[in-house]
């Protein structure tokens, strides 16, 4: 019986979120570019130039805190290290934004600016083809892929988690900013890639691109939700969440969780990729500070702002970390950092599920308040289980989950 | 000044009999010549004499004290002007008195000469001093004055680099007999400056060889490689050196983290910032110390070493009963909620103590440095900090190994729930121990301010090369962490070396990162079998 009603839920749900995709949709693609290029600009609901870059900046780190929720809150893994997968797509795609610059920039050279002030004499290696669209494009998705997976067999192989992978994570990408500072890298050292003038010949600051951009972020984030939404629910999603929660008993029913575990860490690097690769051109600049550990591991605090394990959790986070922040930093900048590590602290100690979870707590509460009631009322049969959310909650604590298991996801996380 | 010239004019008196009373005027004239050969040539002959009168004008002249007003010489200090020659006071100034114009040339000749004079100098250090600037400054005018230093010196160290300016000096005579001497005893150098002049004789000048003769050529060869052997003898000697010096700032960053991580397995992202409490409590007391007690201002670090470790140590206890406490056994929320809490803390640094770095002086003992080779030097701030880190480390073994409160540590960490059944109080001890790595790391960051700049942000960047030490080392094993922290001190500094600064961190990062893989309890692994969890 339980079952039919489960089952019922995810038919339910799934109806819903594809009216809200829709929904989401046609609000990326038909309100926005209303608002942002037909109303005139003293037009109340007119979007600003920069209302729509910081939105757009948000959804692409939406989309990253969307791929360290699949890893972290689905694979148990906490990466320290996923700015490094965001500036990897978005270096990628700012060489071909440099090259796109031609003959405008300041020097009048072939080569980008930095080069000719390093007086160097041709592009290195790994700049040729980088002109071309698609080369780049492959390249945003594969070199982050290809770090990825190596990485990550080897980590996994040797089955490192936890607070070791953690670490070694953040030293992966300490080491890629120290080598992205460099000026002989060939990567603009600090002062990485900027003046970007045009995208696939269109001008970069013009509203109409900017709008195709946010569009474009919008629609990664979708895709990274329902991406997202069918890899857990496939069995896919099952073994990987098993093997989140008890690793050898899986391995003991005959699954190798490397491959599980390498596959999704691979995705969620590649989905940092894409959105590091949207979020270079709407912003303008991108150097290796994106790469420092700060940014990687307040991307984690997204996620778990928003809700681990919750897939549209991480959104909310992304989007109110970063709301609060431009509030703050114009506002009271001196109280900023006060408000970031206070949030470190209070969502760990208090709001283990984050927002997301806390809403449903409230609206669980609220059900089985009104199930008592009804009880009281007319004692019929008890109500049904309060919390059968479709997607379990994450380890660590999870007071819903069985003590045996909890005991092992609290040692394991 | 004065209080040399009355030493040497004692010294002088007993070295070189009889004691001259006046230099011939005659002499001095060559001083106040056209032509800068000329002057050369005077100083060199005036330096020769070797006695307080030649100290006395030579100083002078290089002062541009030295004046000259028709064909007498004249010193003037001050308002009062002295005879050159004889040394007695004139009243009546002279018509035309007009000061000695001295070219570069004549001013490098002019400083040998008086390195040379003070050869003859009571003290050891400025003897030592003068033989050292001679060592590669010396030339052939110079050489009686250094046959004759040769010849009463005592000491062996300036002794052989007076055979050693004595070897560059004739470097370039005429005999080929003095020449092939002077390159044999040059191969007892190890100065870099020697080897370029060596090999600056042996480039061709047009067909001919600067130095003519064959078998000196040889000789000349052989000695460049004595000197290049010794070279890299001493400059593998102070990497050792430097490399110990960084391992043992590592192990001062990681000791604190070896207990708080190792020991009770609390990832403490803030970690950096209780380093800085450590620096910034140094810096506190330094204040203290120059608003009431100027005196000892010098002293003010000594003072600070348990000021740092309380502050520290406080900060931590906060820490652990406020948030940390909450979180045992869920290391991923402690890492988000202490870095939560490093944040805090470098924006209370901030708020307290300004954006901006503060200044911490270096006390008055720590500067300076003792050389034990030539090329080899070692700072004394340094040292002191090498044996900061041993005082330190031993005071962490026998806190843990030799009191009760570090038996309880660690059987907690051991067992935690045998150790409470036998009446270990377990919530209390790991807030002491807490407290414990939390003041290890204030003695750190109090370390880390005599050498590095002291500021806000300070602690984040030996948070990753603190986490690489423990986690090199092995948790929960200090002897682990030492050796990882001198190891990663000493392989750094060499492949500095031939990499660069920036390649050897990445190199250093990678191989931790590629050892993990192979080794993920570290070098010293507990032994014992373990259960997965």
């Amino acid at each position: 019986m339980t079952r039919i009603t489960t089952d019922a839920r995810t038919v339910a749900l799934t109806r819903k979120s594809r009216l809200l995709l829709m929904g989401g949709l046609a609000l990326a693609w038909g309100v926005v570019p209303l608002l942002a290029l037909v109303l005139p600009a003293g037009n109340p609901l007119h979007l600003s130039d920069y209302a729509l870059t910081l939105t757009g900046k948000i959804l692409c780190y939406a989309t990253v805190a969307v791929a360290l929720d699949l890893i972290w809150g689905y694979a148990g893994i906490l990466s320290l290290g996923h700015g490094l997968f965001f500036a990897l797509g978005g270096y990628a795609f700012g060489m071909y934004l440099m090259r796109s610059i031609g003959r405008d920039g300041n020097y009048q050279s072939d080569l980008p600016d930095f080069m000719v002030f390093l007086d160097w004499k041709e592009l290195p290696w790994f700049w040729h083809g980088t002109d071309s669209f698609v080369w780049s494009m492959l390249l945003v998705l594969l070199v982050p892929a290809a770090l990825a997976w190596v990485f990550g067999f080897f980590a996994f192989r040797s089955r490192i988690k936890g607070v070791y992978f953690s670490i070694i994570t953040q030293a992966l990408t300490y080491a890629a900013m120290l080598l992205f500072f460099r000026n002989e890298t060939g990567f603009g050292g600090n002062n990485g890639f900027t003046d970007f003038k045009r995208v696939l010949g269109f001008p970069i600051t013009a509203p109409e691109t900017r709008v195709v951009l946010f569009g474009l972020s919008a629609t990664l984030l979708m895709g990274a939700i329902v991406l997202g939404r069918v890899l857990i629910t496939s069995k896919f999603g099952r073994v990987l969440m098993a093997t989140r929660d008890a690793e050898s008993r899986v391995m003991f029913l005959g699954y190798q969780p490397l491959y599980y575990k390498l596959t999704v860490w691979t995705l969620s690097a590649m989905l940092c990729a894409l959105a590091g690769a949207l979020y270079v051109p709407q912003v303008g600049i991108i150097n290796p500070s994106e790469m420092s550990p700060a940014n990687s591991i307040e991307i984690a605090i997204w996620v778990a702002v928003g809700g681990r394990g919750t897939l549209i959790g991480p959104v909310f986070g992304a989007a109110i970390v970063n709301l609060a922040k431009s509030w703050f930093t114009m506002s009271f900048p001196e109280y900023w950092l006060f408000f970031l590590g206070l949030m470190f602290i209070l969502v760990t100690l208090w709001l283990p599920d984050g927002v997301v979870g806390l809403w449903r707590k409230l609206r669980a509460g609220r059900a089985a308040r009104r199930a008592a009631a009804d009880t009281a009322a007319a004692t019929v049969a008890p109500p049904a289980p309060t919390t059968p959310a479709p997607a379990p909650a994450a380890g660590g604590g999870d007071k819903s989950a069985a003590p045996g298991v909890s005991g092992a996801i609290a040692k394991g996380a | 000044m004065k209080q040399l010239i009355a030493s040497l004019l004692l010294f002088a008196a007993m070295i070189i009999s009889p004691a001259h009373a006046a230099i011939d005027p005659a002499m001095l004239q060559g001083l106040a010549a056209d032509d800068s050969d000329d002057k050369i040539a005077a100083i060199a002959k005036v330096a020769a004499l070797a006695d307080a009168d030649a100290l006395r004008v030579l100083t002078a002249m290089s002062k541009d004290n030295l004046m000259a007003a028709g064909d007498k010489l004249y010193v003037a200090d001050g308002d009062k002007l002295t005879d050159a020659a004889t040394g007695a006071a004139v009243d009546a100034r002279p018509a035309g008195l007009d000061t000695l114009t001295i070219n570069n040339r004549v001013r490098s000749a002019l400083d040998s000469a008086l390195a040379g004079l003070r050869l003859f100098s009571t003290s050891r250090d400025k003897r030592l001093a003068a033989a050292r600037e001679l060592q590669d400054s010396a030339d052939e005018a110079l050489l009686p004055l250094l046959e004759r230093a040769l010849k009463s010196e005592q000491d062996a160290a300036i002794r052989d680099m007076l055979q050693i300016a004595r070897a560059v000096a004739t470097l370039q005579s005429a005999d080929g007999a003095i020449r092939l001497q002077a390159a044999k005893d040059l191969s007892a150098s190890s100065n870099p400056a020697v080897k370029s002049m060596l090999l600056a004789r042996l480039q061709k000048q047009g067909d001919a060889y600067a130095e003519p003769d064959d078998k000196v050529r040889a000789e000349i060869e052989d000695a460049i490689k004595q000197i290049d052997k010794r070279l890299a003898r001493a400059d593998a000697l102070s990497r050792i050196f430097t490399g110990l010096s960084l391992g043992s700032i590592l192990l001062l960053a990681a000791l604190g983290l070896a207990i708080t991580y190792g020991v009770m397995g609390v990832i403490n992202m803030a970690h950096g910032e209780l380093l800085m409490v450590g620096a910034y409590a140094a810096y506190a007391m330094q204040g203290v110390f120059r608003a009431h007690w100027p005196n000892y201002t010098d002293w003010y670090l000594v003072a600070a070493i348990p000021v740092a470790f309380f502050a520290a140590a406080a900060v931590g206890v906060l820490m652990e009963r406020t948030v940390i406490r909450f979180l045992y056994g869920r290391p991923l929320e402690t890492l988000l909620a202490t870095w939560g809490l490093s944040l805090v803390l470098i924006q209370a640094a901030r708020v307290l103590f300004g954006a901006q770095n503060v200044e911490v002086a270096n006390p008055g003992w720590m500067s300076g440095a003792i050389e034990v080779l030539p090329n080899v030097v070692l700072p004394w701030n340094r040292i002191i900090i090498i044996g900061f880190a041993a005082f330190v480390l031993s005071l962490v073994w026998l806190l843990m190994n030799r009191t009760r409160l570090g038996m309880f540590v660690r059987a907690v960490t051991q067992n935690r729930s045998m150790a409470g059944c036998v009446g270990v109080p377990t919530a209390r001890i790991d807030t002491l121990a807490f407290a414990i790595g939390a003041g290890i790391a204030g003695l750190g960051g109090l370390a880390l301010s005599q050498i590095a700049n002291v500021g806000p942000d300070m602690g984040q960047g030996y948070i990753v090369d603190s986490f690489m030490v423990v986690v090199l080392g092995g948790v929960g094993q200090l002897a682990g962490a030492v050796w990882a922290a001198m190891g990663l001190g000493v392989a750094t500094k060499f492949l500095e070396g031939w990499a660069g600064a920036v390649i050897a961190k990445i190199l250093v990062l990678v191989f931790i990162i590629v050892f993990i893989q192979k080794r993920p309890q570290g070098l010293f692994a507990m032994k014992g079998r373990f259960v997965e969890s």
